[in-house]
């Protein structure tokens, strides 16, 4: 395997997308990594030199809302499915 | 023989003729889901309840004259990621178990307005991440012509319920050949249309780039009828193309003469099974006989759509599926200390191992020094699979080719070896990169009995040749039923 | 003794004064109850989608022509990751790769009067964050969408601000051009301009620039002030000491005046910016760039010379006038009702600047309508009122924005006109003071003004002055 993933690059991932993994996991994760990484590394392979990266495959610009209010009061919408609410606010644990 | 066994579109005229109610068939979907869930696992919910009122509801509008459609009145099931309001939209997900959207989808929207009942949301790989529905957190569904198999994936559980016939259609999303791998698979009929064809608004992204939603049929004459529903220009979703051309039915002709089509050498190597390529070259052969230009060609890059793929589609999943965090909906850990581990602990609990693991990858791809040499070097690949695709689209108007390299593997098989399972996509996800319309078709069945799918690449906004290619080869069949049907 | 300099740049955040927000059709209105103005899009619910507010676009760039950016005609959103629950998809839709403009500058004026250019790096489009409320007892935080969404151009300017002077120097100046604009009212107290310090410093004529910390949580130009002075400081103390500044993000506690390490490890800044897949490229055509040109308003420049040859003011009233477009605005209110700007100039120059220093405020708070201040200008111009009077009355626009004419009305203010009373009232002081009527007649023409004194004095100020000084020599004659 070529791509060699460390035990700081897993904790480090972890941070950045937010999942704590058990130890097992770690290992896993350590593992399929390096393979996915290794299969990725086939992309060295082609030149793309001079080649624009593509994020949209069609040249669609320009779309645009005009700016009229359309929505009214959306709170019960909004806070119908949440976790844990109070005066008409999520909750969550202290930020600060 | 049960009105499940109907196409959508027979089905639909005995409704408008009055030789059946919509409640009628509503319920003759309710009892074959009722008999037939213990064995296949379809779907996620059923909606027993607000099917049958809503079936009333049709029946009166159909009656009034309100509702003319085809469609009218035809029990549908919805995959689980799309939104649809007031009942659970789940993904699949134990971190969205308990989530029930405020707002529906466009694409259902669409269906609804055209008289549709919904019967149900279908089960998939969590997420859509997987090829085998096996991923879900609610069990894997399995495929009607043999259980001990994987429905493929990841709309495994729309491909499975049209196949069990548990209702008439399914509406189902490829994000890599989601639609068109389970198909196969199942031995339905499966679209994946253009790019920007059907609104994304209300579907759960997966790889917002690649991600559209698409119909799983008994037939090529449905899936069209129902694309003709469900495609929109939608000013909600920045990337809704508005098309010229929506009458997709007007393609449903038996003729393909002077259609030029090109199979890609490359499609044909290393990997494919040896029954599928027999089955999807004698297609071939049945084209040409019908009046088509049939060519070999080399496509290139194939090898290098499936890295590619893997880096957009993980890259854009691990920012998109951010937001199931624990404090607007869904699953919030039970214990935790502060909120960052709040948000681990959620997210951790809430996700499944598949899910985790492309989440982790992209955010790798993304990450400070990485960026320019995986998702960079991904977009620029994706830049270069589409120009091969110009290329062929210059010479051919079809692109004929398997929709998988093998038939259903056995539950438990694939999931031990991610990258193994990801090289079943092969013949699909380029078409997703280069934002292409696929169909895939049954073509015959293997030894085992298992069906085997075609599949049909047209270019950009090529429904039509897509679909009347499609369309003339199926009239030399006959449709066949699953053992569960 | 070393001698250091300080170098800083500032990321200027603007909310816009558009009625919807970036991505959504929800209202941007200000206060409202939580989450009252949300929908799935700004609340990051499954399956929803931005789609972008025209208006957003065309502001940013108006700001971007009036502070002389090169305007990006093929500009794209990109996806900023990071966890935190006042944003509530975890990712802020911003603009790292095609901003919508780069390289402008803008001119300032230095305590020393003399010019100074400021260079503008770029101006990014971008979504503002939710508000969280923390319980202060409790263990949570509760979190408001409400101006989650809420559009915001960021102006990141060169680091070329040497002093706290030069900084308010410079906000003062881009908030004029915005509020000229028309594109925001930038209130720094209610958040719709913040204002994020980097700030480094290295010993007189070093090349290199020393590290730099950014500083946050700066809600007036007095706070600024105060962290900027603080944190240079702090940063020579540590130089001094032998230590290290490290690169951080520090919040400032305006109340404490000190700041604080924002540092956590759970936070990695890392923000994995990419293309936003929801959103499509904005193109600027040739066209839309020109009608943007042709469609900008007036600025302060133009204004001022307008000022100068319309209304004939002196270019120091109008330059003081112009200097602010809400004391702009309403100048050019005021004189179109009356159709006098001198004395409109006038009451703003002496008694509204007055007003407003005494009440700590800013021209963008003057408190009353034009429409009373032209209705005070008639009633003087009419002698309705004196000017004495006129005074007392303006007191009262400015503090409650009275209708003029109502209030003397009420208050029984208007002059004592000439007739029966004012005429027999002069008679009658005229026979009372055979002094000062000796001293007129023999030449001390002075001696009119302490009749005239006597006069006002016995009409409690409600004559008018002119007309009793008319009165006082026919009756001498």
């Amino acid at each position: 395997m070529a791509n060699i993933i460390s035990d700081e690059t897993i904790e480090y991932v972890g941070i950045l997308a937010k999942l704590e993994l058990s130890e097992e996991e770690k290992e896993n994760a350590k593992k399929d990594m390096g393979e996915m990484l290794d299969y990725i590394d086939k992309l060295n392979e082609l030149d793309t030199t001079g080649i624009e990266p593509m994020s949209h495959v069609f040249p669609v610009h320009n779309v645009f809302r005009e700016d009229v209010v359309k929505n009214g009061d959306g709170r019960e919408e909004t806070l119908a499915n949440a976790p844990e609410r109070k005066d008409d606010c999520f909750v969550v644990p202290k930020t600060i | 023989m049960s009105l499940m066994s109907l196409t959508a579109v027979e089905l639909g005229k005995k409704i408008k003729a009055k030789e059946v109610t919509v409640v009628e068939a509503v319920q003759e979907a309710l009892d074959a889901v009722e008999k037939k869930e213990k064995d296949v696992n379809s779907f996620v919910t059923v909606m027993r309840k607000e099917a049958l009122e809503r079936a009333k509801e049709v029946q009166e509008k159909i009656d009034n004259g309100e509702l003319t459609g085809p469609l009218a009145g035809v029990p549908v099931a919805i995959k689980d990621n799309m939104c649809t309001k007031g009942t659970l939209t789940t993904c699949s997900s134990k971190i969205l178990r308990n989530f029930v959207p405020t707002y529906t989808a466009q694409a259902v929207a669409n269906l609804e307005e055209a008289g549709a009942v919904i019967i149900g949301k279908t089960n998939m790989d969590e997420f859509a991440m997987g090829s085998t529905t096996e991923t879900s957190a609610f069990g894997p569904t399995k495929n009607p012509w043999n259980t001990e198999h994987v429905p493929g994936g990841s709309s495994g559980g729309s491909c499975a319920a049209v196949a069990a016939e548990e209702c008439s259609y399914a509406l189902g999303s490829d994000t890599g050949g989601s639609i068109r791998q389970p198909s196969s698979f199942c031995g339905v009929t499966g679209i994946k249309p253009t790019y920007g064809t059907v609104s994304r608004y209300g579907l759960i992204a997966y790889g917002s780039s690649l991600d559209q939603i698409g119909p799983v049929a008994k037939d090529v004459t449905d899936c069209a009828t129902i694309l003709e529903v469900i495609a929109s220009h939608d000013t909600k979703d920045s990337t809704s193309v508005e098309r010229e051309d929506y009458d997709f039915t007007s393609a449903l002709v038996d003729d393909v003469k002077g259609i030029k089509i090109g199979i890609p050498k490359d499609y044909f190597g290393e990997g494919l099974d040896p029954e599928v390529k027999e089955a999807v070259l004698a297609a071939a052969k049945v084209l040409e006989q019908k009046g088509a230009i049939v060519e070999e060609f080399d496509l290139s890059l194939v090898e290098y759509a499936i890295p590619a793929y893997y880096t957009i589609a993980c890259a854009e999943a691990s920012s998109n599926l951010e937001r199931f965090d624990g404090v607007k909906y869904g699953y919030r850990a039970k214990e935790y200390q502060g909120l960052h581990n709040m948000y681990k602990k959620s997210r951790s609990e809430g996700f499944g191992a598949e899910v985790k693991r492309r989440i982790m990858l992209g955010s790798f791809v993304l990450s400070s020094g990485y960026f320019d040499a995986y998702y960079l070097k991904a977009l620029r690949t994706k830049a270069l699979i589409k120009k091969a695709f110009d290329k062929a689209f210059e010479k051919y108007d079809i692109i004929l080719g398997p929709a998988a390299p093998t038939t259903a593997p056995k539950l438990g098989e694939s999931l031990s070896d991610p990258l193994k399972m990801y090289l079943g996509d092969i013949y699909t996800i380029s078409v997703n990169l280069a934002g292409l319309p696929g169909i895939s078709l049954p073509c015959g069945t293997d030894s085992k009995g298992l069906p085997i799918g075609l599949q049909l690449i047209g270019d950009c906004f090529a429904e039509k040749k897509l679909i009347r290619t499609a369309y003339a080869y199926e009239q030399t069949r006959e449709y066949a039923h699953s053992p569960l049907a | 003794m070393k001698q250091f300099e300080t170098v800083i740049g500032l990321e200027v955040h603007v909310e816009l004064a558009t009625k919807t927000k970036i991505f959504c059709s929800c209202s941007t209105e200000f206060g409202g109850e939580p989450n009252a103005h949300t929908c799935p899009v700004c609340t990051g619910m499954p399956g929803s989608l931005p789609v972008l507010n025209k208006q957003v676009v065309e502001y940013a760039a108006a700001v971007g022509l009036a502070t002389n950016c090169t305007i990006t005609q093929n500009c794209k959103f990109d996806r900023k990751n990071y966890f935190y629950p006042d944003n509530p998809q975890n990712y802020q839709i911003s603009q790292l790769y095609l901003p919508i403009c780069r390289d402008g500058s803008i001119e300032i004026e230095t305590e020393d009067g003399q010019k100074k250019t400021i260079g503008i790096h770029e101006i990014h489009m971008e979504e503002d964050a939710g508000k969280l409320v923390h319980d202060e007892w409790g263990e949570n935080s509760l979190v408001d969408y409400n101006r989650s969404g809420v559009p915001l151009i960021e102006i990141v300017s060169e680091p070329d601000m040497r002093s706290a002077d030069e900084v308010i120097a410079y906000l003062e100046k881009l908030r004029m051009i915005v509020q000229y604009l028309g594109a925001s009212d930038c209130k720094l107290q209610e958040g719709s301009m913040r204002a994020d310090v980097n700030l480094s410093v290295r010993e007189v004529g070093a090349k290199e620039f020393g590290t730099r910390t950014e500083m946050k949580n700066l809600n007036s130009f007095k706070a600024i002030r105060r962290a900027i002075e603080a944190e240079r400081e702090r940063q020579i103390d540590l130089i001094e000491a032998g230590k290290e500044v490290i690169q951080e993000t520090r919040r400032w506690d305006d109340t404490k005046e000190y700041s604080y390490a924002m540092r956590s490890k759970e936070d990695a800044q890392d923000y994995r910016y990419f293309p936003d897949p929801d959103l499509v490229p904005v193109i600027i055509s040739d066209e839309w760039l020109a009608d943007l040109k042709a469609r900008q308003p007036e600025l302060q420049t133009e204004k001022m010379e307008r000022y100068k040859t319309e209304f004939k003011l002196p270019e120091y009233d109008a330059k003081i006038i112009t200097g602010n477009k809400k004391m702009a605005d309403v100048f050019e209110a005021a004189t179109a009702i009356c159709s006098n700007p001198k004395k409109v100039s006038n009451w703003l120059m002496v008694e509204t600047m007055r007003l407003l220093k005494e009440n700590d405020l800013d021209a963008d708070q003057i408190p009353f309508s034009p429409e009373n201040l032209a209705k005070l200008i008639k009633l003087t111009d009419d002698r309705t009122i004196n000017s004495t009077v006129a005074k007392e009355v303006f007191e009262q626009v400015f503090a409650n924005d009275v209708d003029p004419e109502v209030y003397v009305e009420e208050h029984g203010l208007k002059t004592v006109a000439d007739d029966g009373a004012l005429r027999s009232t002069i008679e009658e002081i005229v026979a009372n003071n055979p002094q000062s009527v000796e001293d007129y007649k023999s030449g001390k023409k002075k001696a009119i003004g302490f009749l005239v004194g006597q006069t006002m004095k016995a009409t409690q100020g409600k004559a008018d002055p002119a007309t009793i000084n008319q009165i006082l020599v026919e009756l001498l004659k």
